[in-house]
């Protein structure tokens, strides 16, 4: 296949940047996005140009380090999954792709389709965990029995890859799908319980400090989430929060 | 020269641990917040021994070269994690896995840190457990189990197929409240360019911010380097793409001493590979082999049909199925361990009877296990056995609960349903057993260094089995480092902060930038991943999944051909003060370009067979691997010299106490 790519050019977080146009040419439809890129990359290289600089690493959907806002969709059109797992299969002969890095307050850029995600790190230092001792003197596991609903919907939300998408698909740069995601899957484990509203109160917190939108049931997150990570979870973040903040114990 | 001392405590092995622990020096929690450690890669290994050396009260600084700790690549991990705790009552115990592990290593691991890992295996759980890891629940609300290669007891305990991402999580939220309270300095985009020695003592690293470029120094007591494997030098492997060996390489460089380079982990469950396009290989998770049979046609007719698509891989007739596992090893099956299912793929493979166009890939087929779990849910909810639409979609649903997200990756990638006709799968390159020399408190050859989970090489031997480097990584990380380092720190609480400002910083950063000026400057001709690429060729056709003298021999002279050119020829665009990809990539590779000379070197020395280390000329008559017990029944330390297949080989003699070593058998 040949393609148009148009591309987010900007040197730093100061650059103003640029849409910039290039073509490539004799892509596999086996190839992934990302492989494309790599191409195009070389060639780059190869004219005495600078590469495209795109995070990724595991290139199989779990890492959650890339990103790309491709033809308007973070992750880009196929449903379910991370940039890395796109092909280009997706794409047709002749076509023109825009790609460009997750837009939000929040991320700021670093450098061409980079933004930087550390946001969701400070979130989580300020109490997406549970307090416990990493001495080894913990009861044996068994002993914390859990209801295998439980243990299945805490799954479901530990799925969280922390990759963005549901801020950059949210027309507020909301982060609540990500925040709702680890205070449900404690809020249905019997281990996270004890603290349950401070970590409410202290996440919710630390998203507001580092500017994220609010949300408005648009449902944008939900749909472009590769992990499938639901609405329902922030309607149980929101009922954490309330419960908390009504809380004469906080 | 370094004492080669593995520092194996006295006495009978299943105690030595623990009187080791209550021998062992502390350090007062006051003089704790004293000392610096820096922690080097943030996985299992490196994100729990930071979480863990905080708790105790050390004041830590951890680097990741990634965004954040919560991408390092343990995340990957799919099946799961070890354990001896015998919940399900088959006969398990300590010693049952110290004996699977020490087996499964072709007895070429130590055998003090493998009883070691077997025992705190069960102490790994409850701590896991306790983060609020969710792994897999059986009705009753207890945890469940089930079975890996290598093995006859269910032990492995998993949350689906992403059981590396849910621990790493753990150790990730276990730094965070660290983080969060101050007690760990993170350094994201960072990347440690080498290690400062003083004195004959690690005393901090020099590294390099990934955003602006800035080299840093940074001080400390003492130095832990968890940065995982170096599968990448393969180019095409299961790793993921910025994993790399440099931090391991850097040590080695400065005198820590690298042991069993050679030993390569071929994983047998990965997706073939597809073209030259291709930037790395992905891994189905081994758990696909409880349920999976694996073969190929018996017919060569059949597998030209397949491969020209005149016939489905469904269409053959089970008779004419050649299930070569089950056929070669009828006691383990399909679940032998993944150097034996690896090389009888490769040598189906090398008949012809691989069954994708390059003729590289075997089927990995579920249709058995769907219409046996679909018979039994069928028989549980009362519906009738016989009908075939019935039990074919109660059988896809238990494994879709078992294996659903691979079964969706395989999907995206390959394009082709995995629940209606078979897989294909082929061997890669996917774990370094081999790794950093480190000693009974997992100490390099150099004081005040350490080395732990894949970075170092002590407790799989030469192969490993499923689901035990999770298991390494975290033992390493919250059980045993955090308590062996106190044994030299205890020598550190009057030394005082380490300053930076003496010659040997200032010397490391000049060697630093030196190199990294180099590349900028050199204003060549060919991409980093060009060399890259032909590095990866090299080692996969002559240090891969079977060697011999002559390929051995000609790799080393490529190699060294390869790293010459690199450094007249290699083109870096852009400046050394920005976020510069290439310049990164480019200090990784000419690492590699050392380190693949040194793995053919160690492997052309080793002229037997083991484990993951297949030499030709070291086989049974059945084609199985060979082992020369009378004169490789030893660790190979390789000692730096300044050019890596010159490098001064010292051996740890192997002894086992505990076990009979016999020849390895799976039939």
């Amino acid at each position: 296949m040949d393609l148009t790519l148009k591309i987010w050019r900007q040197k730093n977080a100061d650059d103003k940047g640029k849409m910039v146009d290039y073509p490539v040419k004799g892509i596999s439809p086996d190839m992934s996005f990302l492989e494309m890129l790599d191409v195009l990359n070389e060639e780059l290289v190869n004219k005495d140009e600078e590469p495209v600089a795109f995070d990724h690493d595991c290139r199989e959907g779990i890492c959650g380090m890339c990103s790309l806002y491709i033809n308007g969709e973070p992750h880009g059109p196929d449903k379910g999954i991370t940039t890395c797992q796109l092909h280009m299969r997706h794409f047709h002969d002749g076509e023109t792709i825009y790609i460009e890095p997750f837009r939000a307050k929040a991320f700021p850029i670093i450098k061409d389709l980079i933004v930087d995600r550390s946001a969701f790190d400070r979130i989580q230092q300020a109490g997406g965990f549970i307090s416990v001792n990493t001495s080894g003197n913990t009861q044996d596991a068994n002993a914390i029995p859990v209801n295998k609903h439980d243990a299945d919907l805490a799954f479901d939300n530990a799925t969280c890859i922390g990759c963005g998408a549901c801020v950059a698909a949210c027309k507020n740069s909301s982060a609540m799908l990500f925040v709702s995601a680890k205070i449900s899957q404690f809020a249905a484990l019997p281990q996270g319980k004890v603290e349950a509203e401070k970590r409410a109160l202290d996440m919710v917190h630390q998203m507001d400090v580092e500017g994220f939108g609010n949300c408005t049931n648009t449902g944008a997150c939900e749909a472009e989430c590769p992990k499938g990570i639901t609405l329902s979870s922030i309607a149980t973040m929101n009922r954490e929060f309330i419960k908390a903040s009504a809380s004469t114990k906080q | 020269m370094a004492e080669l001392n593995s520092n194996i405590p006295a006495g009978p092995l299943k105690d030595k641990w623990t009187n080791h622990k209550n021998n062992i020096r502390l350090v007062n929690p006051a003089n704790k917040r004293g000392i610096d450690v820096i922690v080097i890669g943030t996985g299992l290994a490196g994100g729990a021994a930071a979480a863990t050396l905080a708790e105790l009260g050390y004041k830590v600084k951890a680097f990741c070269f990634q965004d954040s700790p919560r991408r390092a690549h343990s995340i990957a991990a799919q099946g799961g994690i070890n354990a001896a705790k015998n919940y399900q009552g088959d006969g398990d115990s300590i010693y049952r896995l110290f004996y699977d592990t020490v087996k499964g290593g072709d007895y070429r691991s130590r055998e003090s840190n493998s009883w070691r890992l077997a025992e705190v295996s069960a102490n790994i759980i409850d701590q896991c457990v306790a983060q609020g890891v969710p792994f897999a629940r059986e009705y009753g609300g207890l945890l469940d189990n089930r079975s890996f290669g290598g093995v006859l007891v269910s032990r492995t305990f998993y949350a689906k197929g992403q059981t590396g991402q849910q621990l790493l999580l753990g150790a990730y939220a276990a730094m965070n409240r660290q983080i969060g309270k101050g007690k760990i300095e993170m350094y994201n985009r960072h990347e440690m360019l080498d290690v400062v020695i003083v004195n004959g003592k690690a005393r901090g690293i020099i590294a390099r911010d990934l955003v602006t470029g800035k080299i840093e120094r940074h001080g400390a007591h003492a130095v832990v380097v968890g940065s995982g494997g170096y599968g990448n030098v393969f180019f095409l492997s299961t790793n993921a793409m910025g994993s790399n060996g440099s931090a391991a390489w850097k040590i080695h460089k400065k005198g820590a001493y690298f042991a069993n380079p050679c030993y390569t982990q071929i994983h047998p469950t990965c997706i073939p590979v597809s073209g030259d396009h291709q930037s790395k290989l992905t891994l189905m998770s081994e758990s696909l082999r409880n349920d999976g049979r694996i073969w190929v046609p018996k017919k060569m007719e059949d597998v030209e049909a397949i491969r020209n698509k005149t016939k489905k891989p469904v269409d053959i007739p089970h008779e004419d199925r050649d299930y070569y596992l089950e056929r070669r090893y009828p006691s383990f099956g399909n679940l032998v361990p993944r150097d034996v299912a690896s090389r009888a793929a490769k040598e189906r493979c090398d008949a012809g009877y691989g069954v994708n166009a390059t003729g590289q890939a075997v089927f990995l087929d579920f249709a058995s296990a769907i219409e046996r779990y679909g018979k039994e849910q069928a028989h549980i909810q009362g519906l009738d056995e016989n009908d075939k639409a019935i039990v074919t979609k109660l059988g896809k649903q238990v494994i879709a609960n078992k294996y659903g997200n691979l079964f969706q990756m395989y999907e995206k990638i390959v394009d082709q349903n995995p629940y209606e006709t078979p897989m294909m799968i082929y061997p890669a390159v996917h774990y370094t057993m081999g790794g950093i020399w480190v000693d009974y408190n997992l100490m390099t050859t150099i004081p005040g260094l350490y080395a732990i989970g894949e970075a170092n090489f002590s407790d799989h031997g030469a192969n490993r089995l499923g689901a035990s480097a999770l298991m390494q990584g975290l033992a390493d990380g919250y059980f045993v480092l955090p308590y062996t380092i106190g044994d030299y720190l205890a020598d550190e609480i009057r030394t005082g902060k380490i300053s930076t400002d003496t010659p040997e910083f200032e010397q490391a950063e000049k060697d630093v930038v030196e190199r990294l000026e180099k590349f900028i400057n050199n204003k060549g001709t060919k991409s980093v991943d060009s060399f890259h690429k032909r590095l990866g060729h090299i080692m996969w056709n002559k240090v891969g999944m079977a060697r011999n003298e002559k390929g051995l021999t000609e790799a080393i002279e490529e190699i060294k051909a390869l790293r010459e050119e690199f450094w007249k020829d290699v083109k870096v665009p852009g400046g050394r003060f920005e976020y510069n990809e290439e310049l990164a990539k480019a200090g990784r590779v000419a690492d590699f370009l050392e380190l693949g000379e040194l793995m053919a070197k160690d492997a052309l020395v080793r002229t037997e067979s083991c484990g993951g280390h297949f030499r030709e000329e070291s086989q049974s008559e059945e084609g199985e691997a060979q082992r020369d017990d009378a004169n490789f029944f030893h660790v190979a330390a390789w000692e730096y010299t300044g050019v890596p297949s010159e490098a001064i080989l010292h051996k740890e003699p192997l002894a086992y106490e505990e076990i009979e070593v016999k020849t390895r058998s799976y039939k």
